[in-house]
This record gives structure tokens, sequence and C-alpha cells, in this order.
């Protein structure tokens, strides 16, 4: 028996104005506890709908219906006050633009500080060794405390996100496309950060991604969103060595291996389009 | 096989002030004594971390960028000392294409404002000649006429970058410098203009000098290739030997960065 921390059923996202424009069409994932779980996919297929809908920071034009699981209990029948509690301190996220998701004006140590204040209440001395106890987990000199964001590089300021991210204890963590702005190596010390943080405090990760050679480096399960659709899921390297759906193939055959020895196939959407009917 | 570009020991500093009348100054050196030559109808692939100072070489090439030392010689031309007339003639044969497809195309001229200007400004044809070579371009790259009329904003980053492309091809150069082309796009669209830009090597005969932190793209694009780190070129050679028997740490270690490469974790 698997044990799920997170469910999502039959989740559907659409416009206010036209609920028949679907963005996200009745999708269903299970999270295995303790698991990273990737979406792949490309822009515009909705992975990132799907990971602000558990979040429920979709914008305010967009609607959702179905129901999210979280620890057994539906975060859609939740009250805004209520997701508040869970947002952040059992559920956290970290995004893409590491430059536009922190504050430009205030210190990275007032930042963090401040993430762990919303949920906990700690005194000022514990406070502040707490705020050191995270820079050093993911990594960052703690003389940088009263740095600001613009001078950090790319990799460190995503250093930051995550150990605000962190700051709680989170049982989730959602990472929304985390090394996409970011160089190789960079990305290679990002990933095996947070591979290490997921085992240290047992989290389970939702990690978004359009890159299968990241998937492959990350991933425990995987699914593929195509067009506000998930069409395969299932064990990483089942996925990888024999794809069953058209389209995983071809956005298998995308991706430059490192042996160069393929020849990329950009995919051809009016024959995927006619296979998938 | 001769060089169409020959460049030796570039050097370049920035200088940066600080405080009170600029009194404080570091600088950095972004270009260390460096020296490439990139031979006629190849692809040449410079890789390194941001800060490396590979983009400040590929500035450099069509002087967009003024080096302390060095000398750059293009088609039997010393780039660095030729000027006016001369100079603009030399840069209609060397093109870029440019990483941010958002970033470098006017959001207020339209498609075929934006293709017209560079005809316009090396006085190439008549307008009726000028709007044909628009076209037969466009619709190289895979765009349609009815997108000469449209803003870049009503376009996707992958079609943007076809025009980009487009806009960088129709003066018909020899060398096109490519500063991260595809880093910004999807992998699908990447693979697209990874394609887009191979088979148009092929039909034109160019020569690329093609700028990448991303080694599986070198792969796939490249003859030769050249390592940088911290202003300094630290190995260079054919892609397969780099590949094969990469000579440096630092080589292994962009080696083994590669995603999809890290041996799987338990």
């Amino acid at each position: 028996m698997k044990n799920n921390i997170l469910k999502i059923n039959n989740l559907k996202v659409y416009s206010n104005k036209n609920s028949r424009f679907k963005l996200v069409k009745n999708i269903s994932l299970s999270l295995e506890k303790g698991k990273t779980t990737c979406i792949v996919g490309e822009s515009g297929s909705g992975k990132s709908l799907t990971a602000l809908s558990v979040m429920q920071l979709l914008s305010s034009q967009l609607n959702m219906s179905g129901n999210i699981v979280f620890e057994g209990i539906n975060l859609l029948s939740l009250t805004k006050e209520e997701i508040r509690k869970k947002r952040g301190k059992d559920i956290a996220m970290i995004f893409q633009e590491p430059m536009t998701s922190l504050n430009p004006v205030l210190t990275i140590g007032y930042q963090i500080k401040e993430a762990i204040d919303v949920h906990e209440k700690l005194n000022k001395a514990d406070l502040s060794m707490r705020v050191e106890e995270l820079l050093n987990i993911v990594g960052i000199p703690t003389d940088r405390i009263n740095s600001y964001p613009d001078e950090l590089s790319g990799g460190q300021r995503q250093r930051v996100m995550i150990a605000m991210a962190i700051s709680c204890s989170p049982k989730l963590l959602i990472a929304d496309e985390p090394t996409t702005a970011l160089d190789v190596t960079v990305q290679a010390q990002i990933l095996n950060l947070l591979h290490n943080l997921k085992i240290k405090y047992k989290m389970t990760m939702l990690f978004i991604t359009h890159d299968f050679g990241v998937v492959n480096d990350i991933a425990d399960d995987v699914a593929v969103m195509y067009q506000g659709e998930i069409v395969e899921q299932g064990n990483v390297s089942n996925v990888l060595k024999n794809p069953k759906h058209p389209y995983t193939k071809a956005l298998l055959d995308c991706v430059p291996d490192s042996k160069g020895k393929k020849d990329l196939k950009p995919i051809d959407y009016s024959a995927l389009k006619r296979v998938m009917g | 096989m001769t060089a169409l570009l020959e460049a030796k020991n570039l050097s370049k500093e920035f200088v940066k002030t600080e405080g009170f009348f600029s009194r404080t100054r570091s600088s950095i050196q972004a270009l260390d004594n460096i020296s490439i030559s990139i031979k006629k109808g190849i692809t040449l692939a410079v890789v390194g971390e941001s800060g490396s100072g590979k983009s400040t070489l590929a500035k450099s090439l069509i002087r967009l960028v003024e080096i302390d030392k060095g000398s750059i010689i293009f088609k039997d031309k010393n780039i660095r000392t030729i000027n006016g007339e001369e100079l603009k003639r030399t840069r209609k044969n060397i093109q870029m294409i440019f990483q941010d497809p958002y970033a470098s195309l006017n959001p207020r001229m339209k498609i075929i404002k934006i293709m017209e200007e560079p005809l316009k400004i090396h006085d190439i044809g008549d307008s009726a000649m000028q709007y044909s070579k628009i076209l037969s371009m466009i619709k190289r790259v895979g765009l349609v006429e009815g997108d000469l009329l449209k803003y870049p904003h009503q376009f996707s980053g992958g079609q943007r970058q076809r025009i980009g492309i487009a806009r960088a091809l129709i003066l018909e150069p020899e060398l096109v410098i490519c500063d991260e082309p595809v880093s910004a796009l999807d992998v699908s669209v990447q693979a697209q203009i990874v394609q887009l830009l191979k088979s148009l090597q092929k039909e034109f005969g160019l020569t690329y000098l093609f700028i990448t932190h991303d080694l599986r793209i070198v792969r796939h694009i490249a003859d030769e290739v050249i390592v940088m780190k911290d202003g300094k070129l630290i190995e260079q050679g054919k892609t397969d030997i780099i590949f094969s028997k990469p000579k440096t740490k630092y080589t292994k270690e962009l080696l083994a960065s590669i995603p999809g490469n890290l041996s799987k974790r338990k």
C-alpha cells in the first residue's frame, strides 16, 4: 500500500469568463511520501498551473474544480485563513526566477526571518540563530546575512529561496523550474542540494521542469503533461527507457543527449495530432 | 584550411569604481590573453559558466566592446584599426544572434520594419527587391508573409528567435555569432532552432561562433570547442576529443554537470 501525501483528483483549471476554455483538463496525480515526482512538459502544458493550484495561488481570473487532498484534508474545502496556515508551513514553494521572487530592497537575512515569523513565534535571539543555521544548511556564508539580493549570484539567490522554503520544515516542497535560469554547473549544485535536503528532512518533492535530463537526475516518478492533460505517468526509469505515449517519445527526441549520437528531432505536432486523434 | 577570423592575444579589463570621487577601484580581467582562430564553414563553440568572459569575447570580435590589447584579423583586415565605411562593410559580414529574443527586438516596430532596417543601413537594393529578399528569408525560417505586419509581442519565444535569425541572415554574412541563442527556450523549441541553424549553415555556407553553457548542445552543433573560465582559455580542440578525453579538471567538471549524466542516486 502506497503512502500518498498528496492526491490530486480530477483537477480542472478554467477561465472565469468561459468555463469551457480549460487550461488543465481533468488530471489526477498522487505523490508518494518521501519521493520526488517530476511534472515535465513544454511551456503552456499546464504544469505550473497544476503546482499553483496545490498552493491555491492561481490568478483571480482562473477557477478550479476537483479535489486536492493533502494528508487527508481537501485543500479546496479550506477557508482562506486555513490555507494560509498551511502555505509556507506544510507546503512550500520555490520559483524559477530567484531575482523576481526576492524583494530587492530588503536584506536576505530579513526576508528569511520574515518567512519564519509568519508561522513560528521565536524570540529575537532564537530567530537570528535559526537564520544562520538555515544559511549554513543551504551553503551560503553567514556573513552574507545582511546582503541584498542583487549582491548575490543567481545560484546563491536560489539558495536563499530554498532557505526560506525549508525554514518551517515543510512536508511538501514544490519547485517550479528552480534551475532553468541557471548555468549547468550551478544547476547541478542546486539539484544536489535539493536532493540532499529532501532526504535529510524527509520531504516530498513536486518538481516541475521541461528538461528530461533533469528528470533523469532527480525524479523517482514522472508525469508528462501535454495541452493540459497528463499523457503518461509512472516510475522514472520505466518512462524514460520505455515511453509508451507518442508525445513522451517526441519530447524525449528533442532532448540533446550528451553523446551527440542522435539527431535532434523537433516535435511534429500535426503527426502527433493524427496519432492522438 | 584557411582561417576566416584570427584573433590574437585579446585582453580586456573592466574597471569598477566605487565610493566618493570613484576612489575605490577594482578590476576584472574579462579576457586574459586569448587567441582563437575560426575556420571557414565550421561551428566553433565557446563554453563556460556565466562570468567566464565568453560574451565579452563575442562582442569584442565585432567591436561592440573595445579590447585593450591584441589583434583581430577578419578576411585579411585588421578589425581593430579600420573605421567608418570599412568597419560598416566588415560588420555586414559578421552578424549576431542574441540570447533573449524578448529583449533583442524593438517592441514598437513591425517585423517588416525590423527586417528592412539592416538592408536600408547598408543600402541594399530598391524597396521591391528588399521586400522579396525579406519575404524569402522569413519563409526560410518558417514564418509566413502575414507575420511581417505583426509586432514582436504577438510571437512566441521560438518564433521571435526565428525572426532574430532572419534579421541576422538577411545581410548574407559569412560569420554569425550566436550568443546563447537557445538558452532561454524550452527543449522542444530548442530542438527546432538548433535544426534550423544547422540547415541554414549548410544552405548558405555559414561559419558559426556559438556561445553556450550547455554542453549537450555543443555536442550536437559544434565541430570545435573552446572552454573558458575566468577570462582564460583553458582547453580547446575537436568536439569529439574534448568530450572523450577532457584534459583539464574544469572541463571534466563541466561534463559531469550535464543533466542526465549524473550517476543515478539511490
